[in-house]
């Protein structure tokens, strides 16, 4: 039931995931925020096994950031991200594989220019424009697909989120009432109010 | 005296040194020399092949190695030491590429060398490789980079510098003649010029010497070209060699 979804836009990449801890039927919290930012222009969303994710994407944090220390350098959004399809890859070929699910955005801090991956726990890693997670991906690619275009503009990519979340509520069963929205872009991961 | 401290490479002399490593620079300087220069457009490594004979099968490159698109490596030193850690460094380099979808940042496959090389400064029975290097690299955070390593895991960001014989009198020539933000070109020449005036021997063809560049393309894409023999006989020509040699023969 769990949503993660990603729009890149023209300097900027745009995240939002649904703010609920569910297990089975029962909501357990609410207000949870599912990601991670991995150095100041990249931010990492998960969805999966409960403990799985925040193990895992702890694991990814702590490692780009000790990468940051011992080279004085930041990973790029490609970098970090077929960093973290590695590290799947050999978790997938272990005797417990990491079942997480995952979107890795970031922009490149000198130019701008946004990056969206899509990752999934066998370890697929695609380079995208927008993505979604999920249930979600159900409902809201046809609307990205139909709305998504190149050098949208915050307002523009804020109002297609909306539209997406709106056609959440409108045709799928779960109960997903909060977003935690993010903004990545040159100054750095902003949390955004929608 | 020395001799109770040499034997094995993880015991201090009571002056505090380790005589092992000094013995492997020691050998580093008797190996033919390699130059490298940077550029503003790109990395000259030249270097001289001491084995020369007409018997010998000519082989293409003994001293100059590619790793990868974005850097070479130039070597003095013993050659087997220098393959295996050749061969180390390269799959270092492609094993980062592996993980991350992009090329390794020169100084981090200089610094898993030089770890490797210390290792064998520290850990008993074991001889430390008589190997230096000289780096071209290049990459997106710094642009064109040169690098020296030694023995003891030692290593240094250089604009121009030289390992194995003479280097000394090459240093010297370098310093004198070294233009900051020359073009590649320039660079080449000085290289030639300083190989000319510091080998040993009388003549200089392109069985003794050993070229190579990392610049970018028309296209913008960076690439390691090593010079054919025709390429070096052609470029001694054009830098005129057999001048330089006469005066080096007049000021002696």
């Amino acid at each position: 039931m769990e949503v993660l979804l990603g729009i890149t836009g023209k300097d900027f990449v745009l995240t939002a995931s649904d703010a609920t801890t569910a297990r089975g039927i029962v909501v357990q919290n609410r207000g949870e925020d599912k990601s991670r930012a991995l150095n100041k222009h990249n931010i990492m969303l998960y969805s999966g096994e409960a403990g799985d994710t925040t193990q895992f994407a702890e694991y990814i944090q702590c490692n780009t950031q000790l990468y940051r220390i011992r080279n004085g350098l930041d990973l790029s959004t490609r970098a970090v991200s077929s960093y973290v399809r590695k590290e799947l890859a050999t978790s997938l070929r272990s005797r417990n594989p990491y079942t997480v699910n995952l979107l890795v955005g970031g922009v490149d801090p000198a130019s701008g220019a946004p990056e969206l991956y899509w990752l999934d726990y066998l370890s697929s890693c695609v380079k995208l424009d927008y993505a979604a997670h999920g249930y979600a991906s159900y409902f809201c690619m046809s609307t990205m697909d139909r709305f998504w275009q190149p050098n949208l503009s915050l307002d523009e990519a804020l109002e297609l989120l909306r539209k997406c979340l709106a056609e959440l509520k409108v045709r799928f069963i779960g109960n997903l009432p909060d977003f935690t929205v993010k903004v990545v872009d040159k100054d750095g991961i902003r949390v955004v109010q929608i | 005296m020395a001799r109770r401290y040499d034997g094995r490479t993880t015991i201090f002399s009571p002056e505090g040194r380790l005589y092992q490593v000094e013995y492997a620079m020691e050998a580093i300087s008797h190996a033919g020399m390699a130059i490298g220069i940077l550029s503003s457009e790109g990395v000259v490594l030249a270097a001289e092949k001491k084995t020369t004979s007409k018997l010998l099968e000519q082989r293409s490159h003994e001293k100059l190695y590619k790793l990868n698109d974005y850097m070479a490596i130039a070597v003095a030193g013993l050659d087997a030491d220098a393959n295996t850690l050749i061969h180390y460094c390269r799959n270092q380099a492609h094993s980062y590429t592996l993980t991350y979808n992009e090329p390794i940042p020169c100084e981090q496959l200089v610094q898993r060398m030089c770890d490797l090389k210390q290792g064998y400064t520290q850990y008993g029975g074991l001889r430390p490789f008589g190997v230096s290097f000289l780096y071209a690299g290049h990459d997106k955070h710094y642009g064109y980079q040169l690098y020296h390593s030694d023995p003891s895991g030692n290593y240094s960001g250089w604009k121009a510098t030289c390992i194995g014989a003479n280097t000394a009198n090459a240093t010297a020539l370098l310093k004198q003649d070294y233009v900051e933000n020359c073009s590649l070109k320039e660079a080449i020449s000085l290289a030639v010029k300083v190989l000319a005036k510091t080998m040993d021997s009388a003549s200089i063809g392109a069985d003794k010497l050993e070229f190579g560049t990392l610049s970018a393309q028309a296209d913008g894409k960076i690439i390691y070209r090593a010079y054919t023999a025709r390429e070096i006989e052609k470029l001694l020509a054009d830098e005129d060699v057999k001048k330089i040699l006469e005066e080096k023969e007049k000021d002696s």
